[in-house]
């Protein structure tokens, strides 16, 4: 407890901490424990957080409402809080029928949100492993260049070259299926930059044995480095899977067909033009609930995943 | 850092980055390369006769005051996006980082919405502010307030924003909280023994400690704002009314898909990787520093 007592290691603090140069022993600090006894700011505490949990938690539980009761109560301004009895038949009528101006039926789109999201996320993940392979595990000419040039597309989002890059899938004639959905969207530097970094703690002694036993690259990369890379993969794979299910600029403009349409693209649809009074409300909220569904789904399941993956695509 | 111990092969290394490289150069370097092209060209949207303009495209833009409006819009919501998340999500965090029990109850009842699509979430927040059937919109005129974000460009402002802000809470709150977590409790102890009440320690040591996460969050807010609410403001307002909501992602889309204005928007496209990359820059030379701690 002696750092706070001079002014000038005071002074120092922030430093010392932030590059974690500070002693063991005043890094250890009690995690658990309250400092001071403060009834009243514990009960403020959790106010804040209930409240901060109901407001955010409140557009999804509207959402969930409205799907479970008919048109015409939804038109009912203001609409009941309460569900209602019509879960069932606007969650069949949605997945079997669709709603609104969109007359594909929800389940196809879920379909295609699952297909593509998988498709990016595992050719992401396949790609990025292959290609920091060769650049952490090979010398080779051009090495440098092609990391660079993986590492500037970081700074393109698709959003900013939108319009030549649907010249170039409708060139090549990939408009309206799923390779024009997911190639543009496969490359990424975030994914072999994680691995890369990933890699080069893997200790050498392990490729040098590997070497010794007369493994040749391929073999050391399937036998050794994939299995070591387990939960980064599993990382990865559910911030990418969000990532693709989520899709909304490009699937928007490569697919003018509906069997193409992803469930996010389909309830934009249903909602777009026609007019005010022919928006199926009851069906696009169920719609809505189904589309959320299994991107939270991993969420809340693979959490440990979700926020290693977060946190590490960031760095 | 480099491998001390390498594979040697003169062609596999080559086999295994060319997925990756093919896809890179098919889809990012040639758009990108016709972006820029295109921003030098005056075409009529048939492309049946196209010339070299020079920077007659950028000249053009400079001078647009639709242009100019739309980069005024972009500051409004980008200021809004990322100052309210950031002071809600810290707000949260904080208390949640206190919260010796139920933390990670309350972890977990906050991080889902980052699963929401952005589209899904603006057609969330549509139903609620809904002139006629919204229950939020119900509520707002139950003060006697006119709300109307279908008609007024305030209230689609705000609609936006909401959505935009209630999208990107769960993230900032994860970075906030990890943040926070990574504090030392003995500083805090330290600070509690000198006699410092708990408002005095957050504004002179928890702070502080935290403005690296602080400034990186501002930074990703940003970008986000920018470039991936996108979806929001499509799916929410089409930019409208008028062009009250319409930021310059939004305009890219809307001159080059729906105006064929194609060298306008390539030009307009071209600032805007300018603007990524500068971000993109600024992020990169901080986040050497952010990793240490």
């Amino acid at each position: 407890m002696d750092v706070s007592t001079t002014p000038e290691r005071k002074a120092r603090l922030p430093f010392l901490v932030r590059y974690n140069l500070l002693p063991r022993t005043i890094l250890r600090g009690r995690r658990e424990g309250m400092i001071e006894n403060r009834p009243v700011l514990d009960l403020v505490t959790h106010l804040v957080l209930i409240l901060g949990v109901v407001v955010i938690a409140f557009p999804v539980y509207v959402t969930f409402v409205a799907s479970t009761i008919t048109a015409e109560e939804v038109l009912a301004a203001p609409m009941s809080l309460l569900p209602g009895p019509h879960l069932f038949e606007n969650y069949r009528e949605a997945l079997v029928r669709g709603a609104g101006n969109s007359s594909a039926p929800v389940w196809q789109m879920m379909t295609n949100s699952l297909v593509s999201a998988l498709i990016i996320a595992i050719g992401k993940i396949a790609i990025s492993l292959i290609s920091a392979f060769a650049i952490v595990y090979f010398r080779f000419p051009l090495r440098n260049f092609f990391f660079w040039t993986i590492f500037v597309t970081l700074m393109l989002p698709v959003e900013v070259r939108i319009l030549p890059t649907y010249k170039v899938v409708s060139d090549l004639g990939m408009l309206d299926s799923y390779a024009g959905l997911t190639l543009p969207l496969i490359a990424s530097a975030t994914a072999t930059f994680l691995f890369r970094q990933f890699f080069l703690t893997i200790p050498d002694e392990l490729a040098e044995a590997a070497r010794i036993d007369g493994a040749g690259p391929l073999r050391f990369f399937w036998d050794v480095v994939v299995p070591m890379s387990k939960t980064s993969v599993a990382a990865l794979f559910v911030i990418q899977f969000i990532y693709g299910w989520n899709q909304y600029l490009w699937p928007l403009i490569v697919t003018t067909k509906e069997d193409y349409y992803t469930v996010v693209i389909g309830i934009k649809r249903m909602i777009a033009g026609g007019g005010e009074a022919s928006v199926e409300w009851h069906l696009v909220m169920a719609t809505a609930m189904l589309a959320m569904l299994p991107p939270a789904v991993v969420v809340l399941f693979m959490q440990r995943w979700f926020v290693k993956g977060l946190v590490d695509t960031e760095k | 850092m480099e491998k001390r111990v390498v594979f040697r092969s003169w062609w596999l290394p080559y086999v295994l980055v060319a997925p990756q490289l093919a896809i890179t150069i098919v889809f990012f370097f040639l758009p990108a390369g016709q972006a820029i092209w295109q921003s030098l060209l005056a075409q009529d949207p048939f492309g049946t006769n196209v010339e070299f303009v020079g920077l007659d495209n950028f000249v053009t833009l400079v001078h647009d005051e639709y242009y100019l409006a739309s980069f005024k819009t972009t500051a409004v919501f980008s200021v809004l996006v990322a100052g309210l998340g950031l002071v809600i999500s810290l707000v949260l965090a904080v208390f949640a980082d206190r919260a010796a029990r139920g933390a990670g109850i309350y972890k977990t009842l906050l991080i889902w919405p980052y699963a929401v699509a952005h589209a899904v979430a603006a057609v969330l927040w549509l139903f609620l502010f809904n002139p006629t059937l919204g229950v939020v919109a119900h509520w707002i005129k139950g003060f006697g307030i006119a709300w109307d974000p279908l008609l007024r460009d305030r209230d689609a402002m705000i609609l936006v924003v909401v959505a935009a802000v209630w999208n990107q809470i769960s993230y900032n709150f994860l970075f906030f909280l990890a943040g926070l977590q990574s504090i030392p409790k003995s500083l805090i102890e330290a600070a509690a023994i000198d006699g410092a009440g708990p408002g005095r320690r957050f504004w002179t040591i928890v702070f502080p400690l935290l403005s690296p996460t602080t400034f990186f969050l501002l930074v990703v807010n940003v970008v986000y704002a920018f470039f991936q609410t996108f979806a929001i403001i499509d799916a929410a307002t089409g930019g409208g009314p008028g062009n009250a909501t319409e930021i310059l992602v939004y305009k890219v889309y809307k001159d080059g898909f729906k105006a064929l204005d194609l060298g306008g928007s390539a030009a307009q496209s071209v600032i805007l990787m300018i603007i990524v990359i500068a971000l993109t820059v600024v992020q990169f030379r901080y986040v050497e520093r952010k990793v240490q701690y």
